[in-house]
């Protein structure tokens, strides 16, 4: 065996040329379908709930639509041209096509065809963040100046099952370009994956399966504790490093279970915690949580995101906000003004939107 | 299945694609040869801004074939900020009333299947209320 | 030119015939029309048909109706324009036998609604606007209606309610037309209690699709037999225009403008005023077109049709009488044959034949008929021939 060069050696991912944010959008639809709707059905309204409520796409809306605005709002921010992207690129795990790309519908809707790459990532809930290494790696490279990538869902919950409390839609748009031009530069990410069995749909069936409590110490706390420790010991940081971190969040309780084992703050998480408000939003969970950061960090704040998806990985990033980036926010609604944009449905309203009535 | 047809709206379904007519600067949605203000030729492509406001509206409750399962709906004619008016579904209304004069702004949505479930998603324009969003 | 009379009319019950075929309907007419027109043998057929293609599944009516009415080898042709579709293929006949080129034409207005239901006859109904830019986004013909409507109420603070006397008016004189579908006068509250089809269309100001046909035959006064049996009915005018298909793309959408020239038309070739018509048959398909169509031909101010059914004006005894024998809202709707309809009712009134809903001493009718929202507009001024 040769010698490792260190040069290869090192786990990081990191680009020869710094790349960054250039701009960012989110996407939350309009309704809302408290938990207690849920319980009410299920459980006889017994038992505690796992978020207050979770967004509920409208029945014009999937994730062609939904990614479609939160690109816009992400080309707002930009303020770039179109046709500059190299790279349109979907993580989510509700694409509307088994075959037939959700990216070629969103570089068309945003006039970012024909010159670039297209393509629909899957990863459970870490598409979208895959999809955004990805695109740090293609800019990072020379290859493209500017590449976009999407996290978004419209999540599938099995009626009557633990997830169908948060099974939520949402995500974000993130377009990456040259550091000197970003809002936030992304200083590195690092990704960590095993074969862990957590949770998975097979082909042709409508829902999910997931291993209950397994789901929880070797899948999501493993891989996100894995995943940021790495990620600091490299960059040499530790969590008082950071003004802000956003975690995967598939429910209240284990980002904020998983931040305090790591060792950030109630305060460090809140402003990207928003599966109590609008559900797991599974690829967008992650990647709507940073929006809900960069509406209100500051030029210096440094952001850990950790993102999981079952099977199971966790890619981190280690972000810095320039000074480009209040400017740039006030260009496209905020994520808590979706969030604020809300009209509250019963049970058989979602039964109707979700397409979970048997129409023939 | 109507595939080609879907397909060479595309412009105009998910981008406001209209023309502006090179002779007498009239804004022109949906795009057509002749310029209706000036009757010259017109072809220069011009992307409407989405922005507009609500001219009339209504309910239907008995929708067509291909557009049943989502009744009721909401279609209004709304008049473009650049000009000219279009015929679209409103859209993410919740509960939210709506008046002649509402500010509207254009969102892409699922319009209908090509077909059945087993044809293409047809996507397009329909518009919903603006304002939720920060004003600058 | 000599006179282009109306020699024979025909017509079948409006309603729901589940038992009778388009071929049927048509022919029931056609028959009744020979009949009455004393056994004058055409030339060519013009057939007013909106939806056959889409409902029956039919298209080729020319040849189809030639065939099944017994008259093999005429030239037969159908002709569609919406909700016009009849009168344009008046329009046709009357062409036909001013050219010189026919002597006599027979002209049918036929449609069967009934042999498809629900959303598929909307999706239909729906064909007759801009496919593309209209139709696509879900819209019917009554939401295009309704969006008229609503628009009109706001900008002329038209009360709610404004609109009952045409539908009150069309139900009233429905009742002594025995073709009629509805022939039951309503009352005011009732109209005010209709359910809502789509705001502020309510039940009453929709008429209803149903089946029906209607023919006339057409011909040369100088063609008649002596032994001619009815008092004679020339078409004086004939007027046709059309508009934006697409309302949105029109800079004045309260404004019917095929209506105002088609009528300008038919006016300037009768060489008679508007004041001298003794009565006005309107395309009453949705009451803000009667308001439209009463603004266009300018018996009322822009604004203020809707007032002349408030008031009276348009009732058997009124300033000018609309919707005779029911109009499209109590007769009902039966689509691209509501223009023949039309004209047949004009000629009973000009004949005398319209007992109860008798016009005393009606010289001059106007017809006039819409293909969506007056895209296309036909329209003819019939005379009593002294």
């Amino acid at each position: 065996m040769t010698t490792p060069n260190p040069q290869n050696s090192s786990t990081l991912l990191r680009p020869n040329k710094p790349v960054g944010i250039v701009g960012y959008g989110a996407y939350v639809p309009r309704y809302r379908l408290p938990a207690r709707e849920v319980a009410r059905i299920w459980t006889g309204g017994k038992g505690g709930l796992p978020i207050k409520e979770k967004a509920v796409p409208g029945l014009d809306e999937d994730v062609i639509t939904m990614s479609i605005e939160a690109a816009r709002n992400a080309m707002a921010r930009a303020q770039i041209d179109p046709v500059e992207l190299r790279a349109v690129w979907v993580g989510s795990e509700s694409h509307p096509y088994a075959v037939k790309p959700t990216s070629t519908l969103v570089a068309e809707a945003i006039g970012a065809v024909p010159n670039t790459q297209a393509a629909d990532w899957e990863f459970a809930c870490k598409a979208g963040t895959e999809a955004l290494v990805a695109a740090m790696g293609l800019v990072g490279s020379g290859m493209a100046h500017y590449a976009m990538a999407v996290g978004m869902d419209t999540a599938q919950g099995k009626p009557g099952d633990a997830l169908e409390y948060t099974a939520g839609a949402g995500g974000a748009a993130y377009i990456v370009g040259p550091a000197e031009e970003s809002l936030a530069i992304i200083n590195a990410s690092y990704s960590y994956v095993t074969d862990t069995p957590d949770f998975w749909r097979r082909e042709y069936q409508k829902y999910p399966e997931h291993g209950m409590r397994f789901t929880g110490e070797p899948a999501y706390f493993k891989h996100i504790t894995e995943a940021a420790t790495a990620l600091m010991q490299a960059a040499g940081t530790s969590p008082a490093d950071y003004k802000w971190c956003v975690l995967h969040q598939p429910n209240t309780k284990f980002p904020q279970r998983v931040a305090a084992q790591l060792g950030f703050s109630p305060e460090q998480i809140a402003p990207g915690l928003l599966v109590p408000v609008i559900g797991n939003t599974y690829a967008g969970a992650a990647m709507i949580g940073l929006t809900g950061v960069l509406d209100i960090a500051q030029p210096g704040d440094r952001i850990l995101m950790v993102s999981f998806g079952s099977g199971a990985g966790s890619d981190a990033f280690d972000i810095l906000v320039t000074d480009k980036l209040p400017e740039r926010r006030g260009r496209a609604t905020t994520t808590q003004a979706y969030i604020a944009r809300r009209t509250e449905i019963d049970y058989a309203t979602y039964v109707r939107f979700r397409g979970k009535l048997q129409m023939k | 299945m109507e595939i080609a047809r879907h397909w060479r709206l595309k412009q105009q379904r998910y981008g406001l694609v209209g023309e502006v007519c090179p002779h007498c600067d009239y804004k022109i949605f949906p795009p057509r040869d002749v310029c209706p203000n000036c009757g010259d030729e017109a072809k220069t492509q011009y992307a409407f801004s989405g922005k507009g406001e609500v001219f009339s509206f209504t309910t239907i409750y008995e929708a067509p074939t291909g557009y049943d399962a989502n009744a009721p709906y909401t279609v209004a004619i709304v008049k473009l900020d650049e000009g000219p008016m279009v015929t679209a579904q409103l859209t993410d209304l919740g509960d939210q009333p709506i008046e002649i004069g509402m500010p509207v702004e254009m969102v892409t949505r699922k319009m209908r299947n090509d077909g059945d479930e087993r044809g293409i998603i047809v996507y397009g324009y329909k518009f919903r209320p603006f304002g939720f969003v920060p004003q600058r | 030119m000599t006179d282009i009379v109306i020699a024979g009319i025909g017509q079948t019950e409006v309603g729901e015939h589940w038992e009778l075929s388009l071929r049927e309907l048509a022919y029931r007419a056609i028959k009744a029309a020979t009949i009455d027109g004393g056994g004058l043998k055409p030339q060519a057929l013009f057939v007013g048909n909106m939806l056959a293609l889409n409902l029956s599944n039919q298209a080729h009516l020319g040849a189809l109706l030639a065939d099944y009415a017994g008259l093999p080898g005429i030239e037969a042709v159908s002709v569609e324009a919406a909700g016009a579709s009849g009168a344009a293929a008046l329009r046709q006949g009357y062409l036909a036998i001013a050219s010189g080129m026919v002597d006599v034409a027979l002209v049918v207005g036929v449609e069967k609604f009934t042999d498809k239901v629900g959303p598929d006859v909307e999706a239909a109904v729906a064909t007759a606007a801009d496919s593309d830019y209209e139709a696509m986004q879900g819209l019917t013909a009554t939401a295009q209606a309704a969006i008229i409507m609503r628009r009109y109420m706001y900008e002329y603070s038209v009360p709610a309610n404004g609109f009952a006397g045409f539908a009150i008016t069309a139900h009233a004189n429905g009742a002594g037309n025995p073709y009629a579908m509805f022939r039951k006068a309503i009352k005011p509250e009732a109209y005010a209690r209709a359910e809502m089809v789509s705001e502020p269309v309510n039940m009453f100001d929709a008429a209803p699709n149903a089946d029906g046909a209607a023919a006339l035959l057409l011909t040369r006064r100088d063609l008649l037999p002596k032994s001619y049996p009815h008092p004679l009915v020339r078409i004086a005018g004939l007027g046709a225009a059309t508009d934006t298909l697409a309302l949105h793309d029109r800079h004045d959408p309260l404004w019917f403008q095929s209506a105002q020239l088609s009528t300008e038309r038919a006016l300037k070739k009768a060489g008679i005023q508007l004041d001298q018509l003794n009565f006005f048959e309107y395309h009453d398909v949705f009451s803000i077109y009667a308001a439209l169509a009463l603004e266009a031909a300018g018996f009322a101010e822009r604004g203020q049709g809707w007032s002349l059914a408030a008031n009276g004006a348009i009732s058997l005894k009124g300033r000018i009488p609309c919707a005779t024998l029911g109009g499209l809202k109590a007769r009902g709707f039966p689509g691209g044959a509501s223009g023949v309809y039309q004209a047949v009712e004009a000629a009973l009134q000009l004949r005398g034949s319209a007992g109860a809903n008798q016009i005393v001493g009606a010289r001059y009718g106007l017809i006039q008929s819409l293909g969506g929202p007056a895209s296309t507009a036909v329209s003819a001024i019939l005379e009593k021939v002294d």
